[in-house]
């Protein structure tokens, strides 16, 4: 029990690693952008298609290979944007660009049908790294798991100085408090918001390369669901709020690897929507949300 | 004066909304007589009710409410499963199959009533993108557990499991197993039986929506602050849309059910992809358009049967007919640029803003 529950503890932080990754770049638009981007997890799916051409195809060395997912990606993430969302921004109801991103995620899950084809294509280990085997060989930590868990601790710390220190990161903050008076203020709102979604899609990339990593199948709906999950760890830290996704992503890595492994592994969807709805009904502003008072 | 004529004006819209479905009735109903008409296209008959009664009923929720639900499906599947779970029961033990159909109909639009209800009471507390991302998790919620369920039943009644098939005594049958579903329904679903619950389904939605009842719901939508100030019990009137959108997708369900002999539950049918497909007809019919939403799916329906060779493309145009759909209709400048160039009937709606 003790060993195996160490390891299980370890695989839902890399997991969680993952979501939480992906929760940053949704944490980030949401915050900024006030909208959910639906489209995101299909964007970690086109992330992970162009990591495995460039590596496969291509014959680029793995680090080229993420690097390639990462340029497109963001370039992706700013054309969304640009043509999608932008001319919705102010639209008289918050459902059309919900509808919209919906339509963006169906529409690149679908070119990646029929590109890619329905067919699960097996992923290439990007990190050679075997890992490190503790306790005489019964706890063994694969590369794949250190690498994912600090590539996230790493990213939230990059992350967070931005978003604190850097000229940019102070119009983030901003716009995220009041558009309009940010916009008064002489700042590029527009930039500042294409500047997210290039932030949250480079980010997207990087947790498609390490998601397939560990689970090395990729289909055209694979994205989709880890995109979903991600959200509900956002919600769960706290929408907008940065640690908060880091650590809501890894509290729900870990509950969902624990229900597959204790309760039922048909049911791990279930419970951790089940989480998302808890989390909504007792403290709908998350872990670390800020509650926010709705003026009349 | 003028409201005279106003009234006259919708109960005219009415008739011919309810028209239109029995013309198509009538045509679709000779042609099958005559045999002009392929075994293919006769086969579509019956899901074409199901998709019409969905996109209406879920334009319920998203016109008329104007929230969005993303677990349509969820309901779906519990009209249909409940429905296919009394018909494999009393198969073979009732006498009339009509009258079985009938009981499996009204225990389906209950169960999903139920579960409408159930899920609303937290859920409307809810709005905007939590609210649609909360259905969604319902809805997902639902088919997992739909696809984890085994009930069997021999001589010593039911047995239940979430794990795997169960031990039954010799005479016992397998009702519900796991991923497999049901199997072995009664094909009971028939065009005609479909036709008169779409006719049902918007007869409700259409009377609600023109209610005291419907014009509360709608205030919510346009302001939910000015609503409440004016005394609207927005918990209430939530409920009673959200519910009624339920059951009817019950019903949708039970047709479903009831059309194919064997029910499993996947992410095609009542998962996320088929929320997402009726809220594709309910945007392209106009948001807050129930005929609009229902030629939509008929439309929708037909149209890759029709053109064979694009079933390939068809959820690519689905996405992108969404897409441009949603940017025309509402971004302020596609709005400024039709009011420019394009002014007729546009006046009406700048008045109601």
């Amino acid at each position: 029990m003790g060993m195996s529950f160490i390891s299980y503890l370890i695989n839902g932080l890399s997991l969680g690693s993952v979501y939480a990754i992906i929760a940053l770049g949704y944490t980030m638009v949401y915050g900024i952008a006030k909208m959910l981007n639906f489209a995101h997890g299909d964007v970690i799916m086109i992330g992970a298609y162009t990591a495995l051409i460039a590596i496969t195809q291509s014959g680029l060395p793995p680090v080229a290979g993420v690097l390639a997912a990462v340029v497109v990606c963001t370039a992706l993430g700013v054309v969304i944007e640009g043509v999608a969302y932008r001319p919705l921004r102010n639209a008289s109801s918050s459902l059309a660009v919900l509808i919209t991103a919906i339509g963006v995620s169906y529409l690149l899950q679908n070119i990646a049908l029929l590109v890619f084809g329905p067919n699960a294509q097996t992923f290439p280990s990007v990190i050679k790294w075997d890992g490190v085997s503790l306790a005489d060989g019964k706890l063994n930590i694969s590369g794949v798991t250190i690498v994912t868990i600090g590539a996230c601790i790493l990213i939230m710390i990059l992350l967070m100085t931005f978003v604190q220190k850097s000229k940019q990161g102070q119009a983030m903050r901003a716009v995220s408090e009041d558009r309009g008076a940010a916009q008064l203020m002489g700042i590029n709102v527009n930039g500042t918001i294409a500047l997210t979604f290039a932030i949250g899609s480079a980010l997207a990339a990087i947790a498609g390369v390490l998601l397939c990593s560990a689970y090395p199948t990729l289909t055209p709906y694979t994205g989709a669901m880890p995109g979903i999950k991600a959200f509900v760890a956002a919600v769960f830290g706290g929408i907008g709020s940065i640690p908060g996704a880091f650590i809501g992503g890894l509290l729900l890595g870990i509950i969902e690897i624990l229900g597959r492994a204790y309760i039922s592994s048909q049911m791990a969807d279930a419970i951790v929507f089940a989480v998302l709805i808890v989390v909504l009904l007792v403290k709908p502003a998350g872990l670390l949300g800020k509650k926010i008072q709705e003026k009349v | 004066m003028t409201k005279k004529k106003k009234i006259s004006k919708q109960t005219r819209s009415n008739i011919i909304t309810y028209g239109i479905v029995i013309l198509a009735y009538i045509i679709v109903q000779t042609m099958i007589n005559t045999g002009s008409i392929s075994s293919l296209m006769e086969g579509l008959m019956v899901p074409l009710c199901i998709y019409a009664i969905l996109a209406v009923s879920l334009n319920l929720v998203v016109g008329i409410l104007g929230e969005l639900s993303l677990g349509h499906a969820g309901f779906m599947c519990v009209g249909a499963f409940t429905s296919a779970f009394f018909s494999k029961c009393m198969r073979g033990e009732m006498q009339s199959d009509g009258l079985r159909f009938f009981l499996a109909l009204l225990i389906g639009i209950a169960a999903a009533a139920v579960f409408g209800l159930l899920i609303g009471i937290p859920v409307l507390r809810l709005k905007g993108d939590y609210l649609a991302i909360v259905t969604l998790a319902f809805g997902e919620i639902i088919k997992n557990l739909v696809n984890v369920l085994y009930i069997g039943k021999d001589s010593a009644g039911f047995h239940f499991s979430t794990q795997d098939v169960m031990a039954l005594d010799a005479d016992g049958t397998m009702i519900i197993s796991g991923p497999q579903g049901i199997s072995g329904t009664p094909r009971d679903a028939t065009f005609l039986i479909g036709v008169i619950l779409v006719l049902i389904t918007l007869f409700i939605v259409i009377n609600l929506t023109n209610s005291r009842s419907g014009r509360a719901i709608m205030s919510i939508r346009d302001n939910r602050i000015a609503a409440e100030s004016i005394g609207i019990n927005i918990t209430k009137y939530k409920l009673m849309a959200f519910t009624v959108s339920a059951a009817l997708a019950g019903s949708a369900g039970v047709l479903y059910a009831h059309n194919l002999s064997s029910l499993t539950a996947t992410t095609n049918n009542f998962g996320y992809n088929q929320s997402i497909m009726i809220l594709v007809f309910v945007v392209l019919g106009g948001i807050g358009n129930i005929r609009g939403s229902m030629i939509a799916a008929v439309i929708l329906t037909l149209l890759p049967e029709l053109l064979r060779g694009l079933s390939d493309y068809r959820m690519l145009i689905y996405a992108i007919v969404l897409i441009v759909m949603m940017l025309f209709n509402w971004a302020p400048k596609a709005i400024e640029w039709r009011e420019k160039y394009l002014s007729f009937g546009r006046k009406k709606k700048e008045a109601v803003k």
